[in-house]
This record gives structure tokens, sequence and C-alpha cells, in this order.
């Protein structure tokens, strides 16, 4: 293997460089990545830097001066278009092929767009720092911004703009915010604290057109024939893997890349991060993890089965998240998206602080902590990878140390 | 060979603490993490690497000088 051709140049894509790099990989690595940036990290997007604690400099993944030390072809503002699998090459937006020996694929995921509206002034996504940093102008004392959707994105952004003093509305189609993903119980702690520090949340109810006065926005239309003035709009209602410019390469893009344990998708193509669906034995079935950890797992992951392909280690990573809301941080450990059940193991939601546990079949699938201490939470995560019965964790809630 | 942690970066995620257990340690109060050797021994610097890469708040580096 004399070429690796990374295309994606953010999260997943540089773990994979750089652990290629410290395993001892020194052939040629070229990167490609579409955003005209050096690698940026973008958790912070919806948090230090929407409320102003962070500028863009601190998002950098890696010093400039670590990027130069890891020798890597960088192209820059430039999006693949095509991959052929035959001829082994990669086509370039602006012409030209990249011939590679192994190809990793690390492109990620966009938002989900809700049909017009999209380009207009006040009407926002959030996935890049083009994107934080238009928002963050925009928010201020008394602007009115409504978000459609509540998940992790659109209620780390209320948080962040009732900070800066703006006036926020959530709109969210199930019964509760997060509730699909962390249960109602939990769903409906957080959702208090958002209405506590004077957001507004709106349930049960879809978004169905944008009202505008000389092309800009001015307010929100819902399905009950209800209007919401806005001064801005954010459409925070899930992602859409970027793999339309894998069409007709004959690769499984059924919801993301799929993948095998060791992230193989074919011979000679990897896939790693938010793009990939990963076949995962704690689990027992492929599953597409968009948090910032899985990235660098899989980046190190693909760099490890580049380099030793005769001894694979199939992973089975236990997937990790954080999210800060307020000054509340919560971690989970684990898959939660389809959990059967769901109960509270330590602490006490009517506290502030509670680690809850959830069940998928028979075993404890993930955790949920909730202002708990982080040191606290680490032994869950053994407990998750060591598939423990939901009946033990149930009956004995505090997993040995 | 110098480990330093920018702690206004780090989530608490702790899994700097999971890959390279003897260089690092969360702080109890706030589960930021914390260095129990800042100058390690070269054996260290696979793991010392891997938490650079793992740590998802791009919040460690590692000087080799
Ligand atoms: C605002 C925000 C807040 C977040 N907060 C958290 C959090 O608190 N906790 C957490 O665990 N996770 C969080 N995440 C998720 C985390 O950021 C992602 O899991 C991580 O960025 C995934 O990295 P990636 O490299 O797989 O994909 P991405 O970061 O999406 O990078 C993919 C890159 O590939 C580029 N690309 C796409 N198509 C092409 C092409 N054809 N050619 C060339 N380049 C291409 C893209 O432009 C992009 O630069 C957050 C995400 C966002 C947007």
């Amino acid at each position: 293997m004399r070429r690796v051709v990374v295309v994606g140049a953010s999260a997943a894509g540089l773990a994979t460089a750089a652990a290629l790099r410290q395993q001892g990989f020194g052939g040629l690595i070229t990167m490609i990545g579409d955003e005209p940036h050096l690698p940026y990290d973008r958790p912070p997007l919806s948090k230090q830097v929407l409320t102003g604690q962070w500028d863009a400099e601190r998002l950098l993944l890696r010093p400039e001066s670590d990027l130069k030390a890891m020798n890597l072809d960088l192209r820059l503002g430039v999006s693949a278009t095509a991959v052929d699998r035959t001829a082994r090459t990669v086509t370039l937006a602006h012409g030209g092929t990249v011939p590679y020996d192994a190809l990793v694929i690390a492109t990620g995921v966009r938002p989900r767009l809700l049909p017009g509206g999209h380009g207009r002034p006040g009407v926002h996504v959030l996935r890049t720092r083009e994107d934080a940093l238009a928002l963050r102008d925009r928010l201020g004392d008394g602007r009115r911004l409504v978000i459609i959707g509540g998940g992790f994105l659109g209620t780390e952004v209320a948080a962040a703009a009732r900070q800066r003093g703006a006036d926020v509305t959530i709109v969210e189609s199930g019964a509760e915010p997060l509730a699909r993903i962390i249960g109602r119980a939990a769903g409906r702690f957080i959702t208090g604290i958002h209405r506590d520090r004077g957001v507004r949340i709106l349930t049960g109810l879809k978004a169905e057109t944008f009202d505008t006065a000389d092309g800009a926005v001015t307010g929100v239309r819902l399905d009950d024939g209800r209007t919401l003035p806005a001064d801005d709009v954010l459409v925070a209602t899930g992602s859409v893997p970027n793999t339309d410019w894998l069409r007709g390469s004959g690769l499984d893009i059924d919801d993301g890349l799929l993948c095998d344990a060791h992230g193989r998708c074919a011979p000679g193509i990897h896939a790693a991060g938010d793009v990939a669906r990963w076949f995962n034995p704690l689990f027992g079935r492929a599953i597409r993890v968009e948090h910032r950890t899985s990235a660098s797992e899989q980046g190190i992951a693909v760099a490890r089965d580049l380099l030793t392909p005769a001894t694979p280690q199939p992973a089975a990573p236990v997937p990790y998240f954080w999210t800060d809301q307020y000054e509340v941080k919560v971690q989970s450990h684990g898959y939660l998206p389809g959990h059967e059940e769901s109960a509270v193991l330590d602490g006490d939601l009517a506290e502030g602080r509670a680690l809850i546990g959830y069940r998928r079949g028979r075993h404890l699938t993930g955790v949920l902590a909730i202002g708990m201490p982080a040191k606290d939470v680490r032994p869950w995560r053994a407990a998750v990878a060591r598939r423990t019965e939901w009946a033990a964790v149930t009956s004995a809630p505090t997993p040995a140390r | 060979m110098k480990v330093h942690i920018d702690e206004h970066k780090c989530v608490a995620s702790g899994q700097c603490v999971l890959v390279a257990p003897d260089v690092f340690d969360q702080r109890d109060e706030d589960g930021v993490a914390v260095l129990l050797d800042d100058s390690p021994t070269p054996d260290k610097a696979g793991q010392i690497q891997e938490a650079v890469v793992i740590c998802p708040g791009a919040a460690i580096r590692l000087d080799r000088a």
C-alpha cells in the first residue's frame, strides 16, 4: 500500500490520517475536503461559538504545525464527485483524478432541509463554521429565534441563544424534545430546564411553511394554522449522509455506507465517522452513530486495519456522546435509539442528578447521566461493554469500580 | 516528552483515561482531565498519541521535544 486517499477533511478523516502516521505509515496520504478551512471541530459551534466565548480560530482540530508534521497532501476546497472502483481512482470536481491503493470515505452528513425558505435571509442550518458565525451574529437581546426540531442540536442552540438574551421557541413534532432517543422522563427533565430559562416549547406540531417579506423570513407557519413571528429560524430536523457522490458506485449507501466491524465497505474501501454505518457486534447490527468520539475511534480502527489487514481486530466500541445544556452536563455511553425500557439506576431526577439505564432485549444497552460526576459515569461504560443483564443492574444498581 | 491539556477545551469525557490510565485522570468535581505525569517516559508515547486523537474536545497536545 503506497497511497491512501481520504475523502472528508474533518474529525474522522483527520483521525485516520493521524493514526496512520502514528502507526508508522510512510506512504502518501492525500486528504480531500470540500470546505476551504483547515480541519476544525464542530461540537463547539452550537456551544462556545454561539455564546460568543470562542472565536473561530479555536476550532482547529490540530495546530498547523502538527498538520505539517503529518506530511499530508491536503486538498482543501475541492470536492470528490465519484469513485471508479475498477481503476481505483477518485474524481475531483474541477476535473482530474487521484489514484488510490486504499480509499477512506469520511464525508460526514449535512442538515436535512425543509422545502422552501433555505437561502433566504434569516433561515439557518448549523453544520459548518460559516453557519455558526452567521447565526451567532444574528442572536441578541430580544431577537426572536424559532428552532424547528427539539433534538440535541436544537436544544443546545436554544440554551446558547437564551444566554445571548434571545427570545427562543422550539417547535417539536414529537411529544417531548429529545424523548425519541433518551426517553420521556429524561426528555421531560431537560425540557424543564429550558422552560425554567424562558424557552417556549411547542410539541406535537410541525412547521409547514415560512412567512417572508422582501425575501427575508418573518415567521413560521405551523400545521395547526398558527404563525410564529421570527427574526431567525433554525432548521434542526436531523441530517442526511453525504453519499450522493457515491451513487452508481455499487456501494451500499442506504442510510450511510454499510461497513463491517473493521470499517470495510468493499475491497480497498473503508468508511469512518458520521457517514458510516458500522456493524457493531455488541448490539448485533450495523449502526450509524453521529458522535464526535466515534469519528476518532473509527478513524483509528481503520488505520489499524489498513496497516495490519492480516490480523483484523473487530471493533465493538461503546458509543459515547455528551451534550451541554446550560450548566448541566449530559453524558451517555452505549446506544439508546430503539430502547425498550428505561429506568433511573442511580440518583434522582427530582434532585437534578441521575443515571438512567436503557434496555433492549435482556441487556443494558446504554446509560445516560445527567448532572452526575463524570468519574462516576465511566464504570457504566464497562457495564454496557460486558452486556450486563438488565435484571442485574435493576436489582444492584451501582457497578463495581 | 511533555503533555499539555487545554482545560477550557476538555469536555470531561474521560476518553484519555480509558486509553492512557497511567498518564491521565479526571478531577472529582467536574471531570476535567488532569495529568498524573506531565513528562511521561517514551514508552507511553503510543498511548498518549492515541489519547490526542481520541479526545473529543481536541484538548490534548504532546510535545516530543
Ligand atoms: C453543531 C454541532 C454540535 C455537535 N455537538 C456534539 C456533541 O456535543 N457531542 C457529540 O458527541 N457530537 C457532537 N456533534 C457531532 C460531531 O461533530 C460529529 O459526529 C463529527 O463532526 C463527525 O465527524 P466526521 O468527520 O465523520 O464528519 P463531518 O464533521 O461532517 O466531516 C465531513 C467532511 O467531509 C466534507 N465532505 C462531504 N462530502 C465531500 C465530498 N464529496 N468531497 C470532499 N469533502 C466532502 C464535509 O464538508 C466535511 O468537511 C455535533 C455536530 C454539530 C454540527
